[in-house]
């Protein structure tokens, strides 16, 4: 009976939330698309991820960017700047029209993630590896002031071959920072093949235990296990908590899913059409929302 | 004269003192905490210090994340580490965001001594002076150590401080306060005027005290702030004593030789000649015995003086 109710309270808000990572992907795909340059393959793959922490997890408010008990949201694989920007356009840190500006001059959305120029961006990301360093320091920062406010960072696959993102699993482990967690998205690839290939990080699960955190493996595109991983991550204390999210390069849509020739590379006029087609959308009056 | 001082332990007495009434500061050390002597403020307040092992990018990380979080971080490590090891966590975690956080390195330069070249920074300065956002300062004694760390605490922004390993004689009066991008004229006169910083403002002292000897008044300009660096008075020292001589310790490329010259040339072109480390590596050796080596000793910059006025 238990189970029942709450599988009748969740259901919908899977439903919807599964609308808007259709809606990221589409935003994602129209402005890559817009700006002729940025990354495909890693923005499309964090989608679901970057859906859950935006409508379903974090406590935030796009009135006020800079509420201080609000968590925060680190994009460490910062070329995956597209997704994270859809997700503050539709949470209204910004109007969706600045999505057509990404990457132009004097825009506020620059290639890669800048707390200057963006409301809603923390911290400034692109060179790969810092970012959880910064989430640490944020995360102490939080307990020295004594706020419930948790931090989450986004790391790429390929970024964990960084030495600096080892120096920071051992940091936060060693500081017990509980209020953080990280996420990996576990695509495979990398820009220059599949990360087995370039330089294997295996075994992932086991390093980052080694390393003193909580290590949760879920299917990085089932909102559920997302929902759920992100519930149970909040109540792990005394270490920080690890979700190694298994998901595929550029999915949602098939002629970008799992290439990593597609990482840095938007889609075209016609790749964007059969895209579109094959989500069952028309993109017509975006940036406003499309009919989902 | 008063007792030569480390300007590193006025450094940590200076920043134990300001823990006190400031509570947003927050301390991190890469496993130097008793030769950076932020042990000082460890002991005093446990809770705000954060020893991050042998890991300089991790701190320089750290030190941003608890600046977006409002804290006043001071990150502490060897000159070479925090400006080499981690000079792109500086750019892009500290300095693009124009984040509030103190880097105050020591060890800065030759007089490191014994430990040798790798442990020797010659280049930090250039190194943090191509930062966009980035100050620079190199305070010449412990009295002005004292007044950097606690003006660098009322400005808002990235700052590189260098200290240093050695006893530095103390020149400036008890009272003397800095000012972020002033420099200050410690001696005058109208026959040349020398430039420099760290150890070098009392060398350059000694070589200025030589050279009346032979009836030469020189001018001395502490210019403790390498960026932004102080154009007026340099400008004035050009204009007034027509030949400008820079001593540092720290390689002559890039350091406060180019930052003087660069504005002699723009603004009052006026002979000019760098004192410092000749790109070189440092050697173990004491500090006394390198110093003199290197060519960086009161009679080295009379005598670059001499050359100088020459060709006025």
């Amino acid at each position: 009976m238990e189970s029942l109710i709450s599988e009748l309270m969740v259901r919908p808000a899977i439903e919807s939330l599964k609308k808007w990572a259709k809606q990221l992907r589409v935003d994602v795909l129209m402005m890559l698309n817009k700006a002729k340059s940025g990354h495909t393959g890693g923005s499309l793959s964090a989608a679901d991820i970057v859906t859950a922490l935006y409508f379903y997890k974090m406590r935030h408010d796009p009135k006020n960017p800079k509420w201080e008990d609000r968590d925060r949201f680190i994009l460490s694989k910062g070329h995956a700047a597209p997704i994270q920007y859809a997700a503050l356009a539709r949470c209204r840190y910004f109007s969706p029209r600045e999505l057509l500006t990404l990457r132009r001059l004097g825009s506020i959305l620059q290639g890669h993630p800048d707390m200057k120029c963006t409301p809603g961006i923390e911290v400034c990301t692109g060179s790969l590896g810092q970012g959880l360093s910064m989430a640490n320091g944020m995360a102490l920062a939080l307990r020295l002031d004594r706020r419930s406010s948790r931090v989450y960072a986004l790391l790429g696959d390929g970024e964990v071959e960084e030495g600096q993102v080892w120096e920071a699993a051992m940091s936060a482990a060693h500081y017990k920072l509980d209020n953080l967690c990280a996420i990996v998205d576990f695509n495979g690839f990398q820009i220059d093949g599949a990360v087995t290939d370039v330089m294997n990080i295996e075994p992932l699960s086991e390093k980052w235990k080694a390393f003193g955190w909580h290590v949760l493996m879920i299917d990085g595109h089932d909102m559920e296990q997302i929902m759920k991983a992100l519930d149970d991550a909040e109540n792990i204390k005394g270490r920080p908590t690890m979700i190694i999210a298994r998901t595929v390069k550029g999915k949602g849509v098939s002629i970008f899913e799992g290439k990593y020739q597609y990482h840095g590379i938007p889609p075209s006029d016609e790749e964007l059409k059969k895209s579109l087609e094959e989500l069952g959308v028309s993109a017509d009056g975006w940036p406003e929302r499309v009919a989902l | 004269m008063t007792k030569p001082i480390a300007t590193r332990d006025v450094y940590g007495e200076t920043l134990a003192a300001l823990g006190e009434s400031n509570k947003d500061i927050v301390v991190l050390d890469a496993d130097l905490s008793g030769s950076t002597k932020t042990s000082v403020f460890a002991k005093k307040f446990p809770e705000r210090f954060f020893n991050m092992g042998v890991s300089e990018a991790d701190m320089m990380g750290t030190a941003a994340g608890l600046a977006t979080g409002g804290k006043i971080p001071f990150a502490s490590t060897f000159a070479i580490f925090a400006s080499g090891r981690a000079w792109e966590q500086v750019r892009q975690s500290i300095a693009y965001p124009k984040l509030n956080v103190k880097i105050v390195a020591t060890h800065g330069g030759i007089t490191v001594g014994e430990d040798g070249a790798s442990h020797q920074a010659v280049e930090d300065i250039a190194l943090m002076r191509v930062i966009p956002n980035m100050t620079v300062i190199v305070p010449c004694d412990g009295v002005e150590t004292k007044s950097v760390i606690y003006e660098i605490v009322k400005y808002h922004g990235p700052v590189y401080v260098r200290v240093a390993r050695g006893k530095f004689p103390v020149i400036l009066p008890e009272d003397y306060k800095f000012t972020i991008g002033k420099g200050v004229v410690v001696r005058d006169g109208k026959d040349a005027a020398i430039i420099a910083n760290g150890l070098m403002v009392s060398h350059a002292l000694e070589a200025a005290a030589m050279l009346e000897k032979e009836g030469l008044d020189i001018r001395i300009i502490n210019m403790s702030t390498i960026k932004p660096i102080d154009r007026n008075l340099i400008v004035k020292a050009a204009q007034e004593t027509g030949v400008i001589i820079i001593a540092e310790e720290h390689s002559i490329i890039g350091g406060l030789g180019e930052a003087v010259a660069g504005v002699v040339a723009e603004e009052f072109p006026v002979p000019v000649k760098r004192v410092g480390i000749q790109d070189r590596f440092g050697q173990s050796g004491l500090a006394e015995e390198l110093l003199v080596h290197y060519g960086l000793m009161p009679k080295d910059i009379a005598e670059a003086v001499r050359k100088a006025i020459k060709k006025k």
